[in-house]
Formats: C-alpha cells, sequence, structure tokens
C-alpha cells in the first residue's frame, strides 16, 4: 500500500521541477541577451574616458563617475553650440506633449463620429485616413515642406506639432474607432432620445468609456513622435531641433576623441521619457489592446 | 378623441430597397399598440421611424395632434426601452434614470423627487447606487424602464425589451409592463416578433410582413378572424390547421370535402359559408377541433379521424392527424383516451371557421 502512495508523488516533482529549472534558465538567458546592450550603456555612461579605454566593455566600472550625464546634459556640443541635450530636451517635451494631446483628441472625435454616426460615405473616409497610415514618411516630406512654408510655419515647433497631428491622425483614429465600433449603436439613440446631443452623448457617455484606449494611443502616439527623427531633421532649424536631432549631432559632430561615455548618457536621457511612459501606463498598454480587439 | 399617434402613409427606403410601405396607423390615449411580424418585416424600423431616429421616406407621423414627422427625437415626447437596454455602462443607475432630466436643465429636487417616484414604482430603490454591469438582466430591465417612465411622455416605445430574458423572467416581466400600462394609463407601442406576447398586451395590434401591413384590429379580431393566410399562420401556438379542400354549394348550405389518404374524403356541411370558390383553404384552430361529445352546438360536425401522433402538454393534448394532405392538430382535453394508430371521433366547430383562397391567401368569409 505504502509503495502505491509513494510512488508517483516520488517520480512527479523531480521531473516537474527539472522542466521548471530549465524554464527558467532559459527565460534568464533570453533577459540576459536583451539586457546586455543596456547594461553595456549604463556601465560605461558611468566610467571616465580613461577607463573606457584602458578596460573591457562589459566590466563593471571602477569609479562611478557622473561627470558624463552633466555633460551630456548641459555641456556636450552640438556643431558650434556647446549646450548639451538640454534645450533640445525641453523642445521634445514642448513638441511631444501638444502633439500627442491634439491627435488623440481629434481621433477621439473621429473615431465616434466614424463608429457610431453613419453618414454617408463615413466607411470611404475611414479607408482613406486608413490608407493615410501606411504612406511612408519619404513620400510626404517635399510636399509637406511646402505647406509648412505656405503656413508660415517652417521651422518651428509649431509646425513641426501640426506634421505630427497630422501624421497621427490616421493611427488615432483607427484606435478609436475600433474601440467605439464595438460599443452598442442603441446607446447613442438612447441618448438621443434622452435629449443629448453629438457633444453631450461624447462627452458624457463615451469620453467616461474610453480610458484604455486613450492609453493605447497616448502611449502609441507618445513613442512615435518623441522617438521621430526624419520630420525633427526635416522641418526644424538650429534652435528648434528635437532631442534625437541633437543625440545625432552630439554623436556625430564631435572632433578628434569619441566621447562614448557621453554618447552613452545622452543616448538614455533621450529614451527615458518613452521608458517611463511604459512603465506607468504599460499595464493599460495591454489591457486596452485586448479591449479593444476582443470583445467585438 | 384625437388620436394620440397618427401615422399617414408612411414609406422607408433605404436606396433602392422599400423597407416600410404605405403604412396607415392611429391609436388613441391610453392604446397598447404591438407592431408583430417575423424578423426582418421592419417592425422596429417602424419604431425608429415613430421615435425619429430614422428619418422617413414619405408620409407624415403626428404625435399628440402635432406634425413630428420632421421633428428631433428629443423634441417628440417619447421615451424609447431598448432590446439591450442600452443603459449608460459608466453611470450609477440613478445617473442613468436621470440622465434626460439633466441635459434637459431640470433642477436636482425636481429630479431627486422623480427618481424616487420611479424606484419605489419599480421596486429598485436599493439599486440606485449600482453600475449596471452589477446588475442582473431583470433588474436591468426595470431600470430601463425607469428610465422611460421617468419622463412621463405622451408615448412610451419599447423595441423587444424581454427578448434578452430566460423564459420565467419573460412571463414575469411581461405582466409587470400590462399592470404598468394599466396603472399608468400610458399610450404604448410595443415592438416583438413573438405573438404570445402581442396577445396578452395589446389592446391593438399591427401584423407586418415584408414591410406591408397585414391586418390591424383588436387581438381578438386578429386571432379569431385573420385576414390571410399569413397572420392565421403566423397568430397562434400550435398554428391555425390550414387544410386545403373543395366547396360545392348544396340545398342547405356547403359541402366542404376534405380529402384523405386511402380513404373516402372527410365532408362537412356548413350551413352559414358565403359563396366560396371551388378550391379553398379551410382554417381551423386546434382548439375547435374536439373531442366529439366535448363541443355541442349547431355548427359542430364529426367524424371519424386516423390519430397519428398523441402530444400529452400537461394541461391539454394534442393529437396530428392527417387531413387533405396536412398535418391537422387537435387540441383535447388531458384526459383522453386517443391513441396514435387508431381512429377518434373529432367535433369540427365551423362556427369558428375561416376560409381563404389558396392563390391571393385574402380571407374569404
Amino acid at each position: 500500500m505504502t509503495d502505491l502512495v509513494i510512488n508517483p508523488t516520488q517520480s512527479r516533482p523531480w521531473g516537474k521541477i527539472l522542466l521548471r529549472a530549465l524554464l527558467f534558465a532559459l527565460l534568464g538567458l533570453f533577459a540576459l541577451f536583451y539586457l546586455m546592450p543596456l547594461f553595456v550603456m549604463v556601465t560605461t555612461s558611468l566610467k571616465s574616458l580613461e577607463e573606457i579605454r584602458t578596460g573591457s566593455l562589459i566590466a563593471f566600472p571602477r569609479e562611478i563617475t557622473f561627470e558624463a550625464w552633466r555633460t551630456a546634459w548641459s555641456g556636450a556640443c552640438t556643431g558650434i553650440q556647446c549646450e548639451g541635450l538640454r534645450p533640445y530636451f525641453w523642445n521634445s517635451v514642448v513638441l511631444a506633449i501638444p502633439a500627442v494631446l491634439i491627435s488623440t483628441v481629434v481621433g477621439a472625435l473621429n473615431g465616434y463620429v466614424i463608429a457610431q454616426w453613419r453618414f454617408r460615405g463615413a466607411n470611404l473616409i475611414f479607408s482613406l485616413l486608413l490608407f493615410g497610415c501606411f504612406i511612408p514618411f519619404q513620400v510626404v516630406l517635399l510636399p509637406m515642406a511646402r505647406m509648412l512654408g505656405l503656413m508660415g510655419l517652417a521651422g518651428t515647433i509649431p509646425g513641426l506639432i501640426f506634421v505630427h497631428v497630422i501624421y497621427g491622425i490616421g493611427f488615432t483614429t483607427l484606435f478609436f474607432r475600433n474601440y467605439y465600433v464595438t460599443i452598442p449603436q442603441e446607446l447613442v439613440k438612447a441618448a438621443k432620445v434622452d435629449g443629448a446631443g453629438f457633444f453631450r452623448i461624447f462627452w458624457s457617455i463615451f469620453l467616461p468609456l474610453s480610458l484604455p484606449i486613450i492609453v493605447v494611443t497616448v502611449i502609441w502616439q507618445f513613442t512615435q513622435i518623441w522617438n521621430d527623427f526624419l520630420f525633427g531633421v526635416s522641418f526644424s532649424q538650429a534652435g528648434t531641433q528635437p532631442v534625437t536631432v541633437a543625440l545625432n549631432n552630439i554623436v556625430n559632430s564631435t572632433t578628434g576623441v569619441k566621447e562614448y561615455n557621453v554618447d552613452m548618457a545622452a543616448a538614455i536621457i533621450a529614451a527615458l521619457p518613452t521608458l517611463l511612459v511604459y512603465v506607468v501606463a504599460g499595464k493599460y498598454f495591454i489591457r486596452g489592446l485586448t479591449a479593444g480587439s476582443v470583445k467585438g | 378623441m384625437a388620436p394620440i399617434l397618427d401615422i399617414k402613409n408612411l414609406y422607408k427606403n433605404y436606396g433602392p430597397v422599400e423597407i416600410l410601405k404605405d403604412i396607415n396607423v392611429a391609436i388613441e390615449p391610453g392604446d397598447f399598440l404591438v407592431l408583430v411580424g417575423p424578423s426582418g418585416c421592419g417592425k422596429s424600423t417602424l419604431l425608429n421611424c415613430i421615435a425619429g431616429l430614422e428619418p422617413i421616406t414619405d408620409g407624415t407621423i403626428h404625435i399628440g395632434g402635432r406634425d413630428m414627422t420632421h421633428v428631433s427625437p428629443k423634441d417628440r415626447d417619447i421615451a424609447m426601452v431598448f432590446q439591450s437596454y442600452a443603459l449608460y455602462p459608466t453611470m450609477s443607475v440613478a445617473k442613468n434614470i436621470t440622465f434626460g432630466m439633466k441635459v434637459r436643465g431640470v433642477d436636482a429636487a425636481t429630479q431627486e423627487r422623480k427618481l424616487q417616484e420611479v424606484a419605489g414604482q419599480l421596486q429598485i430603490e436599493q439599486l440606485l447606487h449600482r453600475r449596471p454591469g452589477q446588475l442582473s438582466g431583470g433588474q436591468r430591465q426595470r431600470v430601463a424602464m425607469g428610465r422611460a417612465l421617468v419622463r412621463d411622455p405622451k408615448l412610451f416605445l419599447f423595441d423587444e425589451p424581454l427578448s434578452n430574458l430566460d423564459a420565467k423572467l419573460r412571463v414575469e416581466m411581461r405582466t409587470e409592463i400590462k399592470k404598468l400600462h394599466q396603472n399608468l394609463g400610458a399610450t404604448m407601442v410595443y415592438v416583438t416578433h413573438d405573438q404570445i406576447e402581442a396577445m396578452t398586451l395589446a389592446t391593438k395590434i399591427v401584423v407586418l410582413k415584408g414591410g406591408i401591413v397585414q391586418q390591424i384590429g383588436s387581438p381578438a379580431e386578429i386571432y379569431n378572424r385573420p385576414a390571410n393566410l399569413f397572420v392565421a399562420d403566423f397568430m397562434g401556438s400550435p398554428a391555425m390547421n390550414l387544410i386545403p379542400a373543395r366547396a360545392k354549394p348544396n340545398g342547405t348550405g356547403t359541402q366542404i370535402e376534405i380529402s384523405r389518404d386511402g380513404e373516402a374524403p372527410l365532408v362537412l356541411t356548413d350551413t352559414q359559408a358565403p359563396d366560396l370558390p371551388e378550391d379553398v383553404i379551410l382554417g381551423l384552430r386546434p382548439e375547435d377541433i374536439a373531442e366529439a361529445g366535448f363541443r355541442a352546438g349547431e355548427s359542430v360536425q364529426k367524424a371519424e379521424c386516423l390519430i397519428e401522433m398523441v402530444e400529452p402538454a400537461g394541461a391539454d393534448t394534442f393529437v396530428v392527424s392527417h387531413l387533405g394532405g396536412k398535418q391537422v392538430t387537435a387540441r383535447l382535453h388531458a384526459e383522453t383516451s386517443a391513441q396514435s394508430g387508431k381512429t377518434l371521433p373529432l367535433a369540427f366547430d365551423l362556427s369558428k371557421v375561416s376560409y381563404f383562397a389558396p392563390e391571393s391567401g385574402d380571407r374569404l368569409n
């Protein structure tokens, strides 16, 4: 009788534990692999130039110094000026926040109209907006430059905001439309009978439902706009460049000894805001993506 | 009294497709109008047209004596209950009920008083702070009705409000709607595909098929004197027996001859029948075919019929026979001695008979 009880309980946990251990080992290996570049960036940014030259790439810093970070932030040279990333970082903030907000609001209204107020030609307009998502950046550069010139916005931050809003509307409309299409049409009918108008229904009924998709849209748009390089380099001039362009200038325009520690610190600084947005709103991101697609 | 809802020559097209054709309906205050028909017959579209949620192609709609044909839904003095209830998901029950008043700028004290009134009426006081997602189907139904009741409109519109409930709850809510109608004396328009709901609730029924009105009348009229084969077949469960027959006038009345497989034809004599063409379709409800001896009267005719199937249903027993090439169902007492495969004398009550023309389907008597 003891045999009967002991045998299965003895063999099973060992096999299970072994499998588990293998699984974790494999996952750990992948994690290490993906974290390696970040590790190199962080450690290099904390080393002095002297140590970088003499030490190994993957070694821990012998002496931690934040000198490179200070230089990257406020002293590194982008061509002739040597103000570091700071002014450009603020350019990006001033650029990204309105661009994200405006494109999200316009996308929400567009999606609401296309999904819930089916007017003649709504599907055609939606198809065209969708088509806009697939137009390569390069194609719009020249016409856009001409447009900005005509509007008197060439080389300004409002001009860049305009470009990002226009380019983002296709995506934000797609997100909101697909989310709102899963909401029954009877809701709008009921509100109409209750006496509510177009904006009242949007504000009181649809917006409170939209948190997950707003988070998705904000993350998407913020990442796109913050990380954009092509529009930034094409439509800005000295003084209005976003952080990505400044980073490029810091890395590529140094003469003489390459300051790897400064380059690494600058790259991390430029990437921090998007990282922050993911950490803060990441769980809503997954939730919002599935809420939009599964519910319908 | 002036009709409270008056629809004249209403047409509704979606592009080239005609959804509703020449609808004419009028109801008095306090009426309970039921629009009934199979799915896709246009009944919900008609309701949406009355509500103003769908523009109409031609015709007029008057509500309370005013021309509302081109008035927006919020100004039509109507309230509507939807099939999916359409409760606002992020608002509490109380906010759902008062949303309409809030939009219209009713003061807070009146809102609160009306809310309490309606909550008491529907017994949902303890639910007022919950969200719709935390309610059961029956509770959501009540809240949806509350949202309509609080408006105190000229016209209540119901779009299949019970079709999402389970069978037991549906019967309960049906009774409750009927009670509400009686207590409030309100005028209601109600869409359903369920003919039992139509029969139990309505004071007036409109039967629709393919966007065309088939018959308008009281439940009794629709049930006893269906205007055509479609109405006869659609209203009533089990459906009316529609038996092909041949009519021959003789001295005292009309002989109705129904062929039977491998047997002499069944011959009935109707002394009250009007002039009939030779080929007719005879319509008799299952309850108008009884076991001989249980039904008496001048126009009751007896005949031996072969019973093919016996289906006890508790209160009644249905037996199925074969006449004129059709299955014929009779509703008998629960204690019937009928046995399948044996003959049974059946009594046909010809005072309740309907005759239809086989081609056009129109009623002949």
